[in-house]
């Protein structure tokens, strides 16, 4: 019986490793900390009633928040150990396997649990508030899909203490990540990790199109519509079309390894390099998926750091538009080297190029705004203006890329690696922390510290620089991705530890930003105005924070940056001044089925990892009686008392 | 919320008699399929034929009398997503011969 127990736990649990043994420990006692500080100070229930449950759209983009804040601690420890072990020749700290794991889980957290959830917090804290909407079309869809996400990335993170973290890379290619090369869960825990929190981003890509289509104020046509939310309805339509196809992929993929089934085997058959055809054409949108609401903050950033209207407003929708559909046509530039006719690589490489077309647009409309403009650099704007030179390398090798017949001297090499994260992080990453400084205030009513955030700010950039530069030239040298290690006589020494240098500098970027958090908690400027940075669009005519209803009254809009236009005309003395009447606001009531049903995903993914078929079953249960209940609740929304609503806007300084 | 707002006064989604033409269709149409296979009358190719176009038509059955693609307010939304949709599903199956079938010679 011992025997047996022991036997278990010494697969189930991930063991030998220093590293994962100090992990545990760590996780063990934050889990600790937590459990008693909430039971201490009575806080379970304020946990259930005001989050676990909310419905409402700034709560669950907070928490989407934090999450994304977690991930990108967790894939950001994952890269500075890849280099930390390729700082030197013949380094022996972490072993060719443990090397494996890593550089997956990192591509992985990076895109999927950490750039989704950042952007989907950014569309919530945002859209509904620069509509005039006072919740997006579906809430509680929203909370669903925010708690399938989360569920999906607790399974996945899972995997680095039981049963052993995925180690076929970041796309998780066939034959490697067939049974026959990685028997074991760890690629199971990719899958339903990934599949289950996918499934919360198509539904969050649904909602959103039905709230920007639906939900705008009296008044906002959509050739008035804030380009932030014109880049999210983009990014969204990428997603609706998008995420099937992953889904698909990976599901063909769950049936090669469970039931044996042959879509990806090498007999059979089957066609490993299908599975990179169809990966990539989730792919390639996908990361356009990430990088069009990135635009989209910029646009509203330079336009109010500018204090003036945004240049080419059409061209801008046009570009963002055309980008939503083009994108869906160059997949097949991340397999040049596969080997197809001649006819499929023109096609692939100069669709590729076109992409770039609207990009150039874009960058140049920004020039344009701030062009004569009268600039103030706040942070928001600091990001904005790094981005753009980082962006613009980024682009340009990536037309590198696109030359196929260089590309088979490029592709996986460090000259891809540099290529695609200057655009992640220069374009995704400064992108999302630019919306963050730049609307932190309306969620939670104070800025951010300038001074240390200027401190995060130069070391991410000058770190990014050192860090992602020198790996051109070593893509130039020979060197390509996923080494684990490499000897003295290749000459990539110094070049590399440069790179290491570089990396660990945006580490310290980092922690300057949570000790920029933590210090603005308690000492940050008070935003009292609801309008600190003299804004333009429909948010920052409420107070701050946001009550939870956005809008006491709905706001009838007239013109592009209506707040703007407000502001003026009562500056000019020529404002009229409506009789606002106050009316009950209907308001959807919290629901713990997302939660519960959520956590059911949880046990069918765990179930399916393991091959315990039982639990998947008893998951599924689970999942169908929270549709069913949900399905005969009538009961789900609620109207708000005029009262109440006088009340909290005096509260926050406001007669209505 | 406003799509609660709307729930009053609205139109119904469709008649008794339409939801029952739509699934006797959408039977016959699985039928068909089924009864092919099961007894080869038909060559393979002519087989395989039919089952796509059967297949086709349950597709425009399921759009006309049960996801109700002819109603809905101006603009279209609805219609224009699925043709989107088409364009794109088009551009997966008919892009994936192109690419993979090279790897075949
Ligand atoms: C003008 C714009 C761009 C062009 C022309 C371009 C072109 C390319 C090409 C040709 C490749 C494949 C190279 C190879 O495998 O040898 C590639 C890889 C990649 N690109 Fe870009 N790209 C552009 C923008 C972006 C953006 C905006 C992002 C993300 C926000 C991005 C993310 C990536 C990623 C993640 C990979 C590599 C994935 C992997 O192999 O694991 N690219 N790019
Ligand atoms: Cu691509």
């Amino acid at each position: 019986m011992w025997e047996n127990i022991k036997d278990f736990a010494s697969t189930f649990f991930v063991t030998g490793d220093p590293l994962i043994y100090g992990a545990d420990v760590s996780i063990v006692l934050t889990i600790i900390a937590i459990l008693f500080v909430l039971t201490k100070y009575k806080k379970w229930g304020w946990l259930w009633r005001e989050w676990l449950t909310t419905v409402d759209h700034k709560r669950i983009g907070i928490m989407y928040l934090i999450a994304s804040l977690l991930m990108l601690f967790r894939g950001g420890v994952d890269a500075l150990l890849m280099r930390v072990q390729l700082a030197f020749p013949n380094v022996e700290f972490l072993h060719s396997d443990h090397y494996n794991a890593i550089f997956t889980t990192h591509g992985t957290i990076m895109i999927l649990f950490m750039a989704m959830p950042m952007m989907f917090a950014l569309f919530n804290m945002v859209v509904p508030l620069q509509l005039g909407a006072r919740d997006v079309a579906y809430p509680f869809l929203n909370a669903l899909s925010f708690w399938l996400f989360m569920l999906g990335a607790m399974l996945f993170n899972l995997s680095f203490v039981i049963g052993g973290s995925p180690d076929a890379g970041w796309l998780s290619y066939p034959p490697l990540s067939q049974n026959e090369f990685s028997p074991g869960p760890g690629q199971n825990f990719y899958i339903w990790g990934i599949q289950i929190s996918g499934i919360g981003s198509l539904a969050t890509g649904i909602n959103f199109i039905v709230t920007i289509l639906k939900m705008r104020a009296p008044g906002m046509k959509l050739s008035k519509m804030p380009l932030f939310s014109w880049s999210v309805l983009s990014s969204c339509i990428m997603i609706i079309f998008a995420f099937p196809i992953l889904t698909v992929t990976l599901a063909l993929l769950f049936l090669d390894r469970f039931a044996g089934a042959h879509f990806f085997t090498m007999d059979g058959g089957g066609n490993p390099m299908m599975y990179l055809n169809l990966i990539w054409m989730w792919g390639h949108p996908e990361v356009y998926i990430v990088v069009v609401p990135a635009f989209g903050i910029f646009s509203e950033i330079v336009a109010t750091f500018s204090r003036k209207k945004i240049f080419g407003y059409k061209s801008m929708v046009w570009a963002m538009m055309i980008i939503a559909v083009v994108s869906f046509f160059t997949w097949a530039h991340h397999f040049f080297t596969m080997g197809t006719s001649a006819s499929v690589i023109a096609f692939f490489a100069i669709s590729t190029m076109i992409v770039g077309i609207p990009t150039g647009v874009k960058v140049f409309n920004w020039l344009f705004t701030m062009y004569r403009g009268r600039i103030s650099f706040k942070q928001p704007m600091l990001w904005t203006i790094a981005f753009i030179p980082c962006f613009v390398i980024g682009g340009a090798t990536g037309v590198m890329l696109a030359v196929a017949p260089a590309d088979y001297q490029y592709h996986n090499s460090y000259f891809l690696v540099a290529h695609f994260h200057q655009v992640l992080i220069g374009g995704v990453v400064f992108g999302y922390l630019a919306g963050i400084y730049y609307w932190w205030p309306k969620l939670f009513g104070f800025k951010l510290d300038e001074k240390l955030g200027k401190w995060g700010f130069w070391f991410w950039n000058i770190g990014f620089y050192v860090c992602f530069m020198p790996q051109y030239a070593l893509g130039f040298m020979g060197m390509t991705r996923r080494y684990y290690t490499y000897g003295w006589d290749r000459g990539w020494a110094d070049l590399n530890l440069v790179s290491t240098v570089g990396a660990f500098m945006m580490g310290i970027g980092f922690i300057f930003q949570v000790w920029q958090i933590a210090y603005s908690i308690k000492h940050g400027e008070r935003d009292t105005t609801g309008d600190p940075w003299n804004g333009r669009t429909l948010e920052w005519s409420i107070p701050s924070p946001a009550p939870f209803y956005n809008f006491a009254v709905v706001p009838q809009v007239k013109e592009l940056d209506d707040w703007w236009e407000t502001k003026e005309a009562k500056a000019n003395g020529t404002y009229k001044e409506q009789p606002a009447k106050l009316e009950p606001i209907h308001m959807p009531k919290n629901s713990g089925i997302p939660f519960i049903m959520s956590n059911f995903w949880f046990l069918v993914g765990f179930g399916f990892t393991f091959g315990w078929v039982w639990m998947a079953v008893i998951g599924f249960i689970g999942v169908f009686a929270c549709m069913w209940a949900r399905s005969f609740q009538y009961d789900t929304d609620y109207y708000v008392p005029v009262e109440e609503v006088r009340r909290t806007e005096a509260s926050l300084g406001r007669v209505v | 919320m406003a799509q609660h707002q709307n729930h009053g006064g609205h139109h119904s989604h469709g008649s008794m008699k339409e939801y029952v033409i739509g699934f006797i269709l959408s039977i016959v149409l699985t039928i068909i399929p089924l009864v092919l296979v099961m007894n080869p009358i038909l060559s393979k190719t002519a087989t395989v034929i039919s089952i796509l176009v059967m297949a086709v038509l349950q597709f425009v059955i399921q759009l006309v009398f049960f996801m109700h693609i002819r109603e809905g307010e101006k603009p279209r939304y609805n219609v224009q997503t699925l043709i989107l949709g088409l364009v794109i599903v088009f551009t997966i199956v008919a892009g994936s011969l192109w690419i993979m079938l090279f790897n075949k010679y």
